[in-house]
């Protein structure tokens, strides 16, 4: 290993702010990127949930005798 | 069905597994389900092993010093943004001569992974240039066609979404995905084919390498590491499609149902 610091390494020879925004970016942005297809997969099943229980509330309103005179 | 009067009506009323099982929606919901967070525990492991070769074992370059640890995370981006633009058309044109429903939902699916690929290449690349060739960019061919891939990824999910009809949009969006496949050779021998300021091809088959083996070791870890990650996501976003096309569904409304009670 060629590192003989915490701060030897997290300078890289100088280079540090290159190096790191490089690798944090890609870090993030591979962080984000799952979370927002979850978000979305799970977006996906609420409106079919949603849309059953319409459809249902609009079955069962069908149903029902009305009451207004 | 030949099976109705056989003893193995149960084992036949198995779906078998076939070519065509996974093109089935219900079938390929089902096993992504699983697939996917595997992909994403080996997308994890590779990059610890990637990121611990390229920062702990691989050695300083001789000639850019510790700048140059950048490859190990570009070049990976750099090979994904163009190998999933190749998947993306595959599965646009797979769409559009068998008119396969998965196929399309591929192509969609993979377009933002892909975009987010190029934006790395370019943003990584961006900032090993400043300090090794004094700036930020230039219009070489080697950047040019690659932010050109960008805009084509960009253009294929703004034209996609553009269009209400879902079946329009994907044949829409396969025809520029297809079209736009040409830039994908272009991009890869543009450091041949042109004089540019981007180096030459860190790898190039059957020829012996220039770069120190644990740098390779590192750069591939991390291009598998890229890989897995590619499908793991996709993935995931190809099942949220499925559920958005086929919320209509006997199936996907008593999966639903089911995971709600639970």
């Amino acid at each position: 290993m060629q590192w003989h610091s915490l701060s030897e390494f997290l300078a890289m020879g100088g280079r540090g702010g290159f190096v790191w925004g490089a690798y944090g970016t890609m870090a993030l942005l591979m962080l984000v990127e799952p979370l927002l297809a979850r978000r979305r997969h799970r977006a996906a099943r609420i409106a079919i949930v949603e849309r059953m229980a319409d459809e249902q509330a609009a079955r069962a309103a069908a149903n029902l005798p009305r009451t207004r005179p | 069905m030949h099976a109705v009067n056989s003893p193995a009506v149960t084992a036949a009323a198995r779906p078998r597994l076939t070519w065509f099982t996974f093109a089935s929606p219900a079938n390929f919901y089902r096993l992504a389900g699983v697939l996917g967070p595997v992909c994403g525990l080996v997308a994890a492991a590779f990059a610890v092993a990637g990121l611990w070769m390229g920062f702990f074992v691989a050695p300083t370059d001789a000639v850019q010093g510790e700048v140059y640890r950048i490859i190990f995370i570009h070049v990976p981006a750099a090979w994904l943004s163009m190998v999933l633009y190749v998947a993306m058309a595959f599965w646009a044109a797979m769409g559009w001569f068998l008119n396969a429903r998965m196929a399309f939902i591929f192509a969609r699916a993979i377009a933002p992974t892909g975009a987010l690929f190029t934006v790395l290449a370019l943003w990584t690349g961006s900032l090993w240039g400043r300090p090794t060739w004094g700036t930020w960019w230039v219009w070489d061919a080697r950047l040019t066609s690659e932010l050109i891939l960008l805009f084509l990824y960009l253009g294929y999910m703004a034209l996609v979404a553009a269009i209400d009809d879902t079946r329009r949009a994907d044949k829409a969006g396969a025809l520029l995905a297809i079209v736009g496949v040409v830039n994908v050779p272009v991009i890869y021998f543009s450091v041949v084919w042109w004089n540019t300021l981007h180096q030459g091809s860190s790898l190039t088959m059957g020829k012996e390498q220039h770069m120190a083996s644990t740098m390779l070791v590192a750069m591939l870890l991390l291009t598998l590491a890229c890989w897995a990650y590619a499908f793991a996501v996709v993935f995931v976003r190809a099942r949220a499609i499925v559920l958005e096309r086929e919320g209509d569904t006997a199936w996907a409304r008593a999966l639903v149902a089911q995971s709600n009670q639970g």
